[in-house]
């Protein structure tokens, strides 16, 4: 009875675009956002911001990226495990090479480099859709993981070719390395996730997104209205990488704290990144979200009931996992395919009317 | 070739200018074979110009040609007194030549709104940066967008349906939209590719009536390509007839209707 729209009238085009037409939604997000800032950093203990938290709120921005090229440009993509790898090696030859530099601009600078790369592998996209396109990005992904395993520059020439994160402070907290409370981890990367969706909406709901989802949903269309197809495809590989480079970088720095390329940003994690968007819901900033929030909270939640409850073996829950998400996948891309993201919307249309439905 | 500079005004008052697109012995071949065989004619300002023939005669190549989809190996395309050099769509767009397509292409993922929106990204320039950050001139830009995009859904009488997905829409409708998308980009010149092909009788007069209007109150040019005859006689100042490539009359619909060779293409003749 409360989810309506009948009152909230709008006399103005700005607010007739704003995110949350409805005052409901509006007033659900801010308290959303402030239980996130401002209750559970105080609540939350070690256990639940390592495990669950902190992955999510990376996950969600590599989602996020991914999404803004798969979803909205409509470039398919199997290289995110590669450019997180780039994020990730950029902010360790930063924050060794400028030990001076704060966090929040070595995040930053290793979106950027990461965008640069991604600009670069993107250039194929011209010529080529579709499975080729992704198979090009395959060798980006294989491409980028070879490089950081064979060139001894990229982990300062140490003897185990692994990197790992030195500690740095923000704002008189320690924020990476062993010592780092993950009440301050959790916030940092909360308030990077709120600005970069914060960014990535107002990016999908202006000319930029119009442009890569004309291209998605008809190229040639596109370009007879007056879209620049080079710079649309590009201009999306370069965001949608900074994005990733930024979740490869915090996956690094904060949430791993050492990595080795090749467990850490392997193909699997560009699959699993995948496959968030896909369940999640392509095009949707939602979608990235409950995508992530779902891969990340499975293994938990299966471990909870299959080890803890049930009392079986931990492998077999582990191939348990597997089975779920392959069966889901399945099931989205026949059911459903816009995803989570699509439920909540009808779910949501259902509750305008509710409990008067005709 | 001489180009219109004269300017006059027709029986019911509106005026007609000068030339605004002006194609000089355009040939376009696939291959070995010759789709359109040094064809000439213009557009002159503010005139509804029709293409017609029977099928596989060319007039959809034509329309591709000025729209840029195609190349011609030979013949040169003026546009607005300049000749065009050689451009990739977009380009052409951005010129100001604005169509629908024969078979509907609209983007099926994206709302009324959005659709009729995309017709504006020629008006729209701030940054990638500055629209991420929502500010400045992405936002005005975006406002001051929207209310020339809110005069063409008035206009068009697609009010209800403005947040609607365009997937969900039926068919008349999309071709609606499809016209609002392109009439949104405040068109030099107006492309339509068969606007009227698959309507029922009732939508025809629909959208014959949308097309006069937008002649007459925006003094847009039009070049339309129709099948059904009753309608261009009706529709258009001047009419230029093709078959198998080749032009074979160009006038006021008049003059086309008496026109042997236009008769024969139609009605077809006997050889003995």
């Amino acid at each position: 009875m409360l989810y309506r729209e009948a009152g909230d009238f709008k006399t103005s085009y700005a607010a007739d675009a704003q995110t949350f037409p409805l005052a409901f939604d509006r007033w659900g997000y801010w308290v959303l956002l402030a239980l996130a800032a401002l209750v559970v950093p105080f609540v939350v203990n070690d256990y639940w911001a390592n495990a669950l938290l902190i992955p999510f709120l990376i996950y969600a921005i590599a989602a996020l990226g991914l999404n803004i090229l798969t979803g909205y440009c409509g470039q398919v993509s199997l290289g995110t495990g590669g450019f997180m790898a780039v994020g990730a090696y950029s902010s360790y030859k930063l924050m060794t090479a400028f030990p001076w530099m704060d966090m929040v601009s070595v995040t930053l600078l290793s979106g950027l480099v990461t965008a640069g790369v991604g600009l670069l592998f993107g250039l194929p996209s011209l010529r080529i859709k579709g499975f080729y396109l992704a198979v090009a990005t395959l060798a980006a992904q294989f491409f980028l993981v070879w490089l950081f395993n064979r060139v001894p520059w990229f982990y300062n020439y140490s003897a185990s070719g692994q990197i790992s994160a030195p500690e740095r402070e923000l704002f008189g907290l320690v924020l990476t390395g062993p010592n780092a409370a993950s009440a301050v981890q959790y916030l940092f990367c909360l308030a990077i996730v709120i600005a970069l969706a914060w960014f990535a909406r107002n990016l999908t709901r202006g000319t930029v997104g119009r442009k890569w989802m004309a291209i998605r949903d008809m190229d040639i269309a596109a370009e007879i209205i007056g879209v620049n197809p080079l710079r649309a495809k590009l201009s999306a590989f370069a965001i949608s990488s900074f994005f990733v480079g930024i979740s490869g970088a915090l996956f690094f720095t904060i949430y791993l704290g050492a990595v080795e390329v090749n467990s850490a940003f392997g193909i699997q994690k560009s699959f699993l990144i995948l496959f968030m968007v896909i369940i999640g819901g392509l095009g949707s900033i939602f979608g990235s979200f409950a995508g992530a929030a779902f891969l990340v909270l499975l293994p938990v939640v299966l471990k909870l009931v299959g080890v803890d409850l049930l009392g079986w073996p931990t492998t077999i829950v582990a191939h348990l996992q597997l089975v779920v998400v392959g069966g889901l996948i399945i099931f989205f891309l026949v059911v459903e395919p816009h995803g989570l993201a699509q439920l909540w919307r009808l779910t949501k249309e259902k509750l305008r009317l509710w409990p008067f439905p005709h | 070739m001489n180009a219109h500079t004269d300017s006059f005004t027709t029986d019911d008052g509106r005026t007609i200018g000068g030339t605004v697109l002006d194609l000089r012995n355009i040939t376009l071949r696939f291959g070995g074979v010759e789709a359109i065989k040094n064809i000439s004619f213009d557009i002159r300002e503010g005139e509804i110009r029709a293409i017609i023939g029977p099928n596989g005669a060319g007039k959809s190549s034509m329309l591709n040609v000025i729209s840029g989809f195609y190349v011609p190996q030979e013949g040169e395309v003026w546009f607005r007194g300049e000749k065009r050099p050689q451009m990739r769509p977009y380009q052409v767009a951005q010129q100001g030549v604005a169509r629908t397509f024969q078979n509907i292409a609209l983007f099926e993922g994206m709302s009324v709104l959005d659709n009729v929106m995309c017709g504006r990204l020629g008006y729209m320039s701030s940054n990638i940066l500055t629209q991420g950050l929502w500010w400045g001139r992405a936002a005005r830009e975006e406002t001051e967008n929207r209310e020339s995009v809110e005069r063409v859904i008035d206009f068009l009488e697609i009010q209800a349906i403005r947040k609607t997905p365009v997937g969900r829409l039926p068919y008349g409708l999309k071709k609606r939209v499809e016209l609002a998308r392109a009439l949104a980009a405040e068109p030099k010149l107006l492309l339509l590719d068969e606007p009227m092909a698959g309507m029922n009788v009732e939508e025809k007069e629909d959208m014959s009536r949308f097309i006069l209007d937008v002649n007459d109150e925006f003094g847009t040019t039009i070049a339309l390509i129709e099948h059904d005859m009753g309608v261009v006689m009706d529709l258009s100042d001047r009419v230029v007839v093709m078959d198998y490539g080749r032009k074979i009359g160009d006038g006021t619909p008049d003059e086309v209707r008496s026109n042997q060779e236009v008769i024969d293409a139609y009605l077809g003749v006997a050889h003995d």
